[in-house]
């Protein structure tokens, strides 16, 4: 470690204590919002911590009770959950043969910079044809329709990130299982899958983090509880007439708690997915 | 095993994500090109061939070039400042001191805020009247009177920026630290023998190492800044006076709000050019760095 | 392991597809209503709740979006084989939605008795080109909202009856320190400003449309912008009103810190409710006020109505339900939060008590109801209006200038 002066030191602590502050005080205060009486919000000057914190709107939110606003916010949930969840496991099956096959067989690494690169067209492009096709397949507001949507969003992602995994993992280890006398399916199930296996959990995050946070095709291609996910309720509810600002701060917290679980709890397997592409560019 | 087979095995597996990809992208996308020299309505008629007529509409349109411009200054602002706070944040984190594993930990907060909420987060907290901005600002007498910082357009802009740039810095403070930590210690500490500055430490030492991870974040975000949408949709839908209205929400306007879906695509296509020829000079960039680091 | 999960994915979509449209036996309706001003999402839950128990054999799903977003939801569901059967319409748009087939002409179900009761401002809200495309349900105009706490401190006896005046009393009161900025607007670059701007307009008098052209940058049109553009600067009106909508006025107005407001019926009696604000029982109300010499009392239409859409299964439902949502019955029931569209409620007690202030000022109000224009590509017009008034306001062009460009880009 290098020698530093006091003052150096103290002055590295004032930049991290800075920092935290950066970073946490927009989202205590929107955890604060969600627990504060709606009129200490409304106060001037404003009343920065609740004099008595009030859960009630969690409650209201996560109510189930037929046709409440509860059950709308809570639909929507659902709606999240299970396109994130299908549009995951439909991106990992697709991206599981074709990273490897990118990675055992660089002579088709081409196609995969083609898939990669549609990142860049902007959603908005794809918009329209998108809206009449899914219209035509009866697929619009539809949870299916959607998931379908997401997969080509999140796969050309997993499949990067699948293939950096398999570039790790030696051919040898294959070629002996070969050789022993396994064929191809039965070398990748017993040897490499399970060697993948880290890189497969990190991919799948990123795809669950990718399709949560997702917001334009949702609101053009969803309008009702049916399929309308969290992020188009939460901006209905922040656009619409709710004179609590608390309840809109509630709606942010509980859609926020799962990535920002995931984020924590596996913040070392995100962010060596990130450098690792980043590295190799 | 020959090769060939394993060229066509290779292209077997692959073939599901291709198939899925022409069929939602791919096909969309020619769809798109083709409603654009068509005067075609969102809902209804197909609409009658137009030639260029949509493309000179668009790019002489006042409405496109301002848009053009908002849509430049939020992208190289927002991501520049990205670049600049996440590198600092990264040096720092890449220093000794205590609760820096905590600190580290929490960087990941913001960037797993999805970007709905954050939006919403940031509009409660510009509000006008009762916002925490506000609050804040007059309790700490560093304004005599609330201000209206999402109505004005001088602010605005300027808003947004912090509320994307409050959400994205940490990712690239991330991506740099781990740049950081490759940085051999050897090599740091032979430069302090020579008596190099800590600037000239940085330039000529640590940013070479950052500077290839740090070209793939910037594309990234800048791609990403260009086409954006969500942000703006949810905390000013464009206002005030149209003063941070984007390519995208322009977009959005003509083929759904207005309904002309041959125009709209135009447009979208006029924006995805634009990415294209963005990237693609970035790429080339990258290449270079990547060739000079090495 | 992988081929299974495909195979269950991909049975999954095809299952799915199937089920989805035909998963009950019984009819469902899918209706679609505003998260804003007029009746509360908890209102339209009861009464819908109320004709679910009278018709068990349909079930209706409701969906709730902000104003702003109605339009848009409206067409892009068109697309949708399972889109709503029942959408809430702003005044303005049944000449879009009834051009591109959005909403089926429903002439014939419209009964004599319906005809003679329903007020005839309020029919004004579903016609075009002469047919009927659905019913009135909101009947509702901006009135003129004040804190008669401020009003009496300021020793203001009678709220005014001109701008003029509504200038020159917010005046005192901010003389006399009550409040910094006294009025509150909703001049938001939305469909709100428009109905502020209407409302001036209808009060100076002024024409949108001549013959199918602009006529908004001329006369009434430009004075009304001139006003709202004198007021904003002369520090009367509350300077965040450029991005306020409605929701943000009542807030302001129920906080105490508006003495006047520009608000749709609704906040009368959400305003005077004690649970969220702190102006309960301070509230007055009157038509928003006239111009010297041109008029009494001034109002924007900003009446909704309820129509069928063109792609819904079950039209004879849907009509049965928005029958039900539209009956004097039911909107007499809940009329807190928007008045009736039928004109003997006005003079029936259950529906006065309480409330006798509104419907006095309602009586004036609604029926010096000045629409919007009546054409296919209001959305243009209205969007092309919206910035003009912002860049005047905010300074960056004239009045003058701001809507000749407005009348160029409008479209028409």
């Amino acid at each position: 470690m290098e020698r530093r002066s006091p003052a150096f030191t103290i002055f590295i602590h004032a930049c991290a204590l800075l920092l935290a502050a950066i970073i946490l005080a927009p989202i205590a205060w929107l955890f604060i919002m969600s627990i504060s009486p709606a009129a200490d919000l409304a106060a001037k000057p404003l009343r920065w911590w609740p004099q008595a914190a009030d859960f009630s709107r969690y409650q209201t939110l996560l109510s189930t009770a037929e046709n409440s606003a509860g059950a709308a916010f809570t639909s929507s949930l659902r709606n999240s959950l299970e396109i994130a969840g299908m549009a995951t496991l439909a991106a990992l099956a697709l991206a599981i043969p074709a990273g490897w096959a990118v990675s055992r067989t660089p002579a088709i690494g081409w196609s995969l910079s083609m898939v990669i690169a549609t990142y860049m067209l902007p959603p908005v492009a794809l918009a329209v044809p998108l809206y009449m096709g899914l219209s035509h397949l009866g697929l619009l507001n539809n949870v299916f329709g959607l998931a379908l949507v997401y997969l080509t969003i999140l796969a050309p992602f997993t499949t990067w990130l699948m293939k950096s995994g398999f570039d790790s993992i030696p051919r040898e280890i294959e070629a002996a299982a070969m050789i022993d006398g396994a064929g191809l399916f039965q070398t990748l199930r017993i040897i490499t899958l399970p060697l993948a296996a880290p890189v497969m959990a990190t991919a799948a995050l990123f795809a669950v983090l990718l399709a949560w946070d997702e917001f334009f095709y949702a609101l053009l291609f969803t309008s009702d509880q049916r399929a309308k996910t969290l992020t188009v309720a939460i901006a209905d509810l922040a656009g619409g007439r709710v004179s609590d600002y608390g309840l809109i701060a509630t709606a942010g917290v509980l859609a926020a708690l799962p990535p920002v679980l995931i984020g924590l709890v596996m913040q070392r397997a995100l962010i060596s997915g990130l450098t690792s592409g980043g590295v190799k560019g | 095993m020959s090769s060939t087979w394993m060229t066509t095995r290779a292209w077997l597996l692959m073939l599901p994500l291709l198939v899925v990809m022409v069929a939602v992208i791919g096909w969309p996308l020619v769809d798109t090109v083709g409603l654009s020299f068509t005067d075609a309505k969102l809902v209804g008629t197909g609409g009658s061939y137009v030639g260029f007529d949509n493309y000179t509409n668009m790019l002489s349109s006042s409405n496109f070039s301002r848009t053009l411009v908002t849509t430049t200054l939020f992208a190289v602002v927002s991501v520049a400042a990205e670049m600049v706070i996440g590198v600092l944040a990264a040096l720092l984190l890449n220093q000794q001191f205590h609760g820096r594993a905590i600190l580290r930990a929490l960087m990941i907060l913001p960037w797993a805020l999805p970007t709905v909420v954050n939006a919403t987060l940031w509009r409660l907290i510009y509000n006008p009247e009762y916002g925490a901005l506000n609050a804040a600002l007059t309790q700490l007498n560093l304004i005599d009177a609330y201000r209206s910082w999402l109505g004005e357009p001088a602010t605005a802009l300027t808003a947004l920026i912090v509320a994307d740039c409050w959400k994205n810095f940490p990712l690239v403070a991330l991506i740099a630290l781990a740049a950081l930590q490759a940085v051999p210690r050897d090599i740091t500490a032979a430069s302090l023998v020579d008596g190099a500055g800590p600037f000239n430490r940085f330039r000529f030492v640590i940013l070479p190492y950052l500077a290839g991870p740090l070209m793939v974040a910037l594309v990234l975000r800048t791609i990403e800044a260009f086409k954006v949408f969500d942000i703006i949709w949810v905390m000013t839908r464009g206002g005030p006076a149209n003063s941070t209205r984007t390519l995208s929400i322009l977009v959005y306007q003509e083929a759904f709000s207005f309904q002309r879906a041959g125009s709209g695509a135009s447009l979208a296509l006029i924006v995805t050019l634009l990415v294209t020829v963005l990237a693609v000079a970035y790429a080339a960039l990258v290449r270079k760095t990547a060739g000079s680091a090495a | 392991m992988l081929r299974t999960i495909t195979k269950t994915l991909v049975g999954a979509v095809f299952a799915g597809g199937l089920l989805v449209p035909h998963a009950f036996a019984e009819t469902t309706l899918n209706a679609l209503f505003m998260a804003q001003a007029a009746y509360s999402e908890a209102d339209v839950r009861a009464m819908t709740d109320a004709f679910t128990k009278a018709n068990p054999d349909v079930k209706v799903n409701l969906e709730f979006v902000p104003y702003e977003g109605l339009h848009d939801k409206t067409v892009l569901a068109q697309g949708s084989g399972g889109g709503y059967d029942v959408v809430l319409f702003d005044v303005i748009w049944p000449a879009e939605y009834a051009t591109n087939k959005v909403l089926v002409d429903v002439s014939s179900k419209i009964t004599d008795d319906m005809k003679k009761g329903v007020l005839p401002g309020a029919w004004t809200t579903v016609q075009y080109d002469g047919k009927y495309y659905g019913m009135p349900w909101i009947l509702d105009t901006k009135y003129l909202f004040y804190n008669k706490d401020i009003l009496e401190k300021a020793g203001i006896k009678t709220p005014p009856k001109t701008w003029e005046e509504l200038g020159a009393q917010a005046k005192i009161i901010q003389d006399k320190g009550l409040l910094k900025t006294p009025i509150a607007w909703s001049w938001s670059q939305a469909e709100a400003a428009i109905c502020d701007y209407t409302t001036l307009v209808s009060a100076y008098g002024g024409d949108f449309l001549k013959d199918g052209k602009p006529d908004f940058q001329n006369g009434g049109g430009l004075s009304a912008l001139k006003y709202m553009v004198d007021s904003y600067k002369s520090g009367l009106t509350n300077p965040n009103s450029k991005e306020f909508l409605e929701e943000d006025v009542r807030k302001v107005f129920e906080n105490g810190d508006a003495a006047f407001a520009l608000n749709w019926t609704y906040m009368y009696n959400m305003a005077n409710d004690p649970k969220d604000s702190k102006v309960a029982g301070k509230v007055g109300v009157v038509p928003a006020p006239g111009v010297t010499g041109i008029s009494e009392v001034s109002a924007v239409n900003g009446s909704m109505g309820l129509g069928v859409t063109a792609v819904s299964k079950h039209p004879d439902e849907a009509w049965k339900y928005i029958e039900y949502m539209t009956s004097q019955a039911t909107q007499n029931q809940y009329a807190k939060l928007s008045l009736p569209i039928w004109a003997s409620s006005y003079d029936d007690p259950t529906v006065t008590k309480g409330q006798e202030e509104l419907i006095a000022a309602a009586k004036l109000g609604l029926a010096a109801m000045y629409p919007r224009p009546t054409t296919p590509k209001y959305q243009e017009l209205s969007t092309a209006l919206q910035q003009a008034i912002q860049e005047s306001l905010l300074g960056q062009s004239s009045p003058e200038d701001a809507l000749k460009t407005a009348a160029q880009n409008s479209g028409l």
